[in-house]
């Protein structure tokens, strides 16, 4: 099968990329709430108005990673095996943090007591907060670069995930989700909570812009091989202004009142980067450093092309469907939130 | 330990504890479509009442399921990094199939059960049930057909030599239609509807000891005992054709399961008993002449493989297999026996009366777990030492990368965390059974008041 310019590996590269963009974005805000759980929700009620905005959907968003995972192991198996086993205490931990933040919703409002509500919230504070910044950690570490042997095993130890250049992405991240997951809130609430809310969003807008500064340098200066794709492609600068231009239109709708407008900014801005952080990458899904000839590509560590094939056309029948009934939901559960008896 | 035995033990362990929770969702996600077709064909408020708290508890089990379930999906990556190699051609479509079809259907639409009682009307609220156990039976589905490809592999090829050999698809639906998917998947969905069917009887006997919500109680009992009977029986029919699959495909899986050593005609089936495997016989046995011969071959005459023919380094843990199959066979055996008296209680009108009948319904949830459970143990054990049968052993499927100390670290961790997710889902379960069906339930309020189209226009006149 051929797309143009485009092959099936290629094909692949870019929709496991768009299961994984899918996750930030809707992930990121459910995500993003949970950092800021404790810190701008301080009042049961709000932050049981907190829970209930992401309550129907957090969910569904959740599924964007499941399915990316499954997408990666049926299109890139030996990407799944190296980085899963190789990213191995990390992972683990990871696990464990979106366990806690998933019962944490579920379970927190099911009991009075408020030691058992403060014990659910900081479960679900720090199990979203550890969740952002493992992710970030995580993709600092395959922009970076990790040691990989000449059979595609890592060849690293858990410590040396943890290097500067990881961690601030990591921050990063968190960060960004802390100001995505804010600009939903203020989208899903009313009255005095949004107003509380709403005071957090510019802080956090500067907080990302600074971390990704930093990290955008660190970038530029100790991971050059991210940036040949758009030395070679001067066209893909184009991504990198409209990146700009959607974070710097946030703040200007939110302090016209129009928080959809600032919400979609927000999701075009982590699309954006999503498209950037993959063209920096491609071909390699894992590049190894040092040794850059043992990178797994979406050539070398591909499955076969008829399986590719087959995976296209259950992507073709399954993700416009999948659209669909999300967004139906969406649409379903539009409006400010409003608690009631099967509120969590 | 070694870091074999320590991955296998994670993966039993967080396998199994993710296995009470998905029978559960599946089989009162069935019973939350018959109880709102219930409503919407009677409108009687006691269906609403009943939509009303099983979605609760469906709530509760759904949450804890998703939460253990994203584990699964990357645990074959973290510990079995040589099995994804080999197998994430065949095996990781099967997976991704399963996300893009089912769980966004099933999540999805779940929020619409939840929390949707305000903002649709019972009709898409119908609907939305119905997706959910549509979502919930279709994740059978892929799961399943991904385990059985394991089983019984079909529809590949393999290509590359020693560590770069791995499984192709060449044909999909020969690997989806593999010899034991659809028997095994027609057993694990009745063996979840017992699940869901039960819980349901569970909770409305227990009501009727304590004498509290009669008319719920009754109608839960009817309702879940009306699956569980049905369930009960097909579990038994889908059983044995899963049976005579596992002795054509997994001969040596057969041997274990009924301790057979020696290969022979008319062989019995032991009704319990005990392995002596140093010996390589049955210590002890109960048997029935002919059974297993005449269920395996459909002749009592009939000849069954025993393990002497399969070299001792292939074969499966044997009194291990032999104790949990038997253990699954028994509990469903007890199942059907249970619904049966039940039902015979419930139609000469008798069930209130019998106390001891009521506590035995108040214990049946704990039936078809044990038996899923089992099941599930002796079909896994019954593969070994094959992580892909005939293929791959599972001593090759390991991570190479992983150590021993990473993987007790990881167990400890999942080990404290489901011993406290356990905790709380019995302590919050038990919590709503106490509480009961909300009384305001009996008047439905705003869209559901309407009820339909031709009610509504009455109610405006």
């Amino acid at each position: 099968m051929s797309f143009g310019p485009l092959d099936l590996n290629t094909v692949w590269f870019v929709l496991v990329g768009v299961l994984f963009t899918g996750y930030v974005i809707l992930d990121g805000f459910d995500l993003g709430v949970g950092v800021l759980h404790l810190f701008a929700a301080r009042r049961d009620e709000e932050r049981r108005v907190f829970l209930n905005a992401i309550g129907p959907v957090w969910d569904g968003n959740e599924v964007w990673l499941v399915t990316g995972g499954g997408a990666l192991f049926a299109a890139f198996p030996a990407v799944y095996a190296t980085v899963f086993s190789g990213f191995y205490l990390a992972f683990m931990a990871l696990l464990c943090a979106l366990i806690f933040r998933a019962v944490a919703i579920e379970f927190r409002s099911k009991r009075p007591s408020p030691r058992w509500r403060a014990f659910w919230d900081a479960g679900f504070a720090l199990g979203s907060a550890g969740s952002a910044l493992l992710i970030g950690v995580a993709m600092g570490n395959i922009a970076w670069g990790i040691p990989l042997d000449v059979r595609g095993e890592f060849a690293g130890s858990f410590p040396g995930l943890l290097h500067p250049y990881a961690l601030a992405m990591g921050v990063t991240t968190m960060a960004l989700f802390a100001m995505h997951g804010a600009i939903y809130l203020v989208l899903k609430t009313e009255g005095e909570v949004q107003a509380a809310v709403r005071r957090w969003v510019n802080p956090l807008i500067i907080a990302f812009i600074l971390c990704y500064v930093i990290v955008t340098l660190a970038t530029l200066l100790y991971v050059p091989h991210v940036t040949e794709a758009f030395l070679r492609e001067p066209g893909f600068f184009v991504i990198v202004v409209a990146v700009v231009l959607a974070i710097a239109n946030i703040p200007r709708e939110v302090s016209r009142g129009r928080d959809f407008h600032a919400f979609l900014s927000s999701c075009a801005a982590m699309a954006g980067l999503m498209a950037i952080f993959g063209l920096g990458a491609y071909p390699n899904l894992v590049f190894s450093n040092p040794h850059p000839e043992h990178s797994l590509t979406a050539f070398n560590a591909a499955s076969s092309p008829r399986t590719l094939a087959i995976m296209l056309t259950i992507a073709l029948i399954g993700v416009p469907a999948v659209l669909a009934y999300t967004v139906s939901i969406y649409w379903i559960f539009r409006g400010k939130v409003k608690l009631d008896r099967a509120s969590y | 330990m070694d870091v074999l035995t320590l991955s296998r033990l994670q993966f039993a362990l967080t396998a199994a504890f993710h296995y009470l929770y998905p029978p559960l969702s599946i089989g009162l996600g069935l019973l939350l479509v018959v109880v709102e077709s219930l409503w919407l064909r009677t409108r009687n408020p006691l269906y609403h009442q009943m939509a009303r708290f099983w979605t609760r508890v469906f709530a509760l089990t759904f949450a804890v399921g998703v939460a253990t379930g994203i584990v699964m999906e990357f645990e074959f990556g973290t510990n079995w990094a040589a099995y994804s190699r080999y197998v994430g051609d065949v095996f990781g479509s099967a997976l991704a199939a399963e996300g893009i079809f089912a769980f966004f259907l099933e999540s999805g639409f779940l929020a619409v059960l939840l929390f949707g009682w305000d903002r649709v009307g019972p009709r898409l609220h119908f609907v939305a049930a119905c997706m959910v156990a549509f979502g919930a039976h279709f994740s059978a589905v892929w799961i399943v057909v991904a385990n059985s490809w394991m089983q019984t592999p079909a529809g590949f090829r393999v290509v590359g030599e020693g560590l770069r050999a791995r499984a192709e698809i060449t044909d999909f639906w020969a690997m989806v239609l593999n010899p034991s998917s659809m028997d095994r998947l027609a057993h694990t969905l009745t063996g979840a509807w017992q699940a869901g069917a039960w819980l349901m009887v569970s909770v409305g006997a227990w009501y009727l000891l304590r004498r509290r919500h009669r008319d719920f109680a009754l109608a839960s009992v009817k309702v879940g005992l009306a699956l569980a009977a049905v369930a009960a029986l097909l579990s038994l029919a889908t059983g044995h054709e899963s049976a005579r699959g596992v002795a054509r495909n997994q001969p040596a899986k057969l041997a274990a399961f009924e301790g057979r050593y020696a290969t022979r005609a008319g062989a019995p089936m032991a009704l319990a008993g005990w392995v002596d495997e140093k010996a390589g016989r049955m210590a002890w046995s109960v048997e029935i002449p002919g059974l297993l011969s005449w269920l395996a071959t459909g002749d009592t005459h009939g000849t069954v493989a025993g393990l002497d023919e399969v070299p001792a380094a292939d074969r499966p843990p044997v009194n291990a297999s032999f104790q949990l199959f038997h253990l699954m066979v028994g509990a469903g055996g007890v199942m059907i026996g249970l619904a049966a008296w039940a039902a015979a209680a419930l139609w000469r009108g008798r069930l209130e009366q019998s106390r001891l009948l009521l506590w035995l319904l108040t214990f049946s949830v704990l039936g078809p777990q044990i038996a899923n459970q089992a099941g599930w143990w002796a079909a896994e054990m019954g593969r070994q030492p094959w992580i892909v049968y005939g293929l791959l052993r599972t001593s090759q499927g390991l991570s190479a990368v992983v150590t021993a100390s990473q993987v007790v670290a990881s167990m400890v961790m999942f080990s404290l965390v489901y011993l406290l997710l356990f905790g709380v889902f019995v302590f919050l379960l038990n919590d709503k059974i106490q509480h009961g069906p909300d009384a305001a339930d009996l008047q439905p309020a705003g869209k559901w008041a309407l009820g339909f189209r031709g009610a509504g226009k009455e109610d405006r006149r």
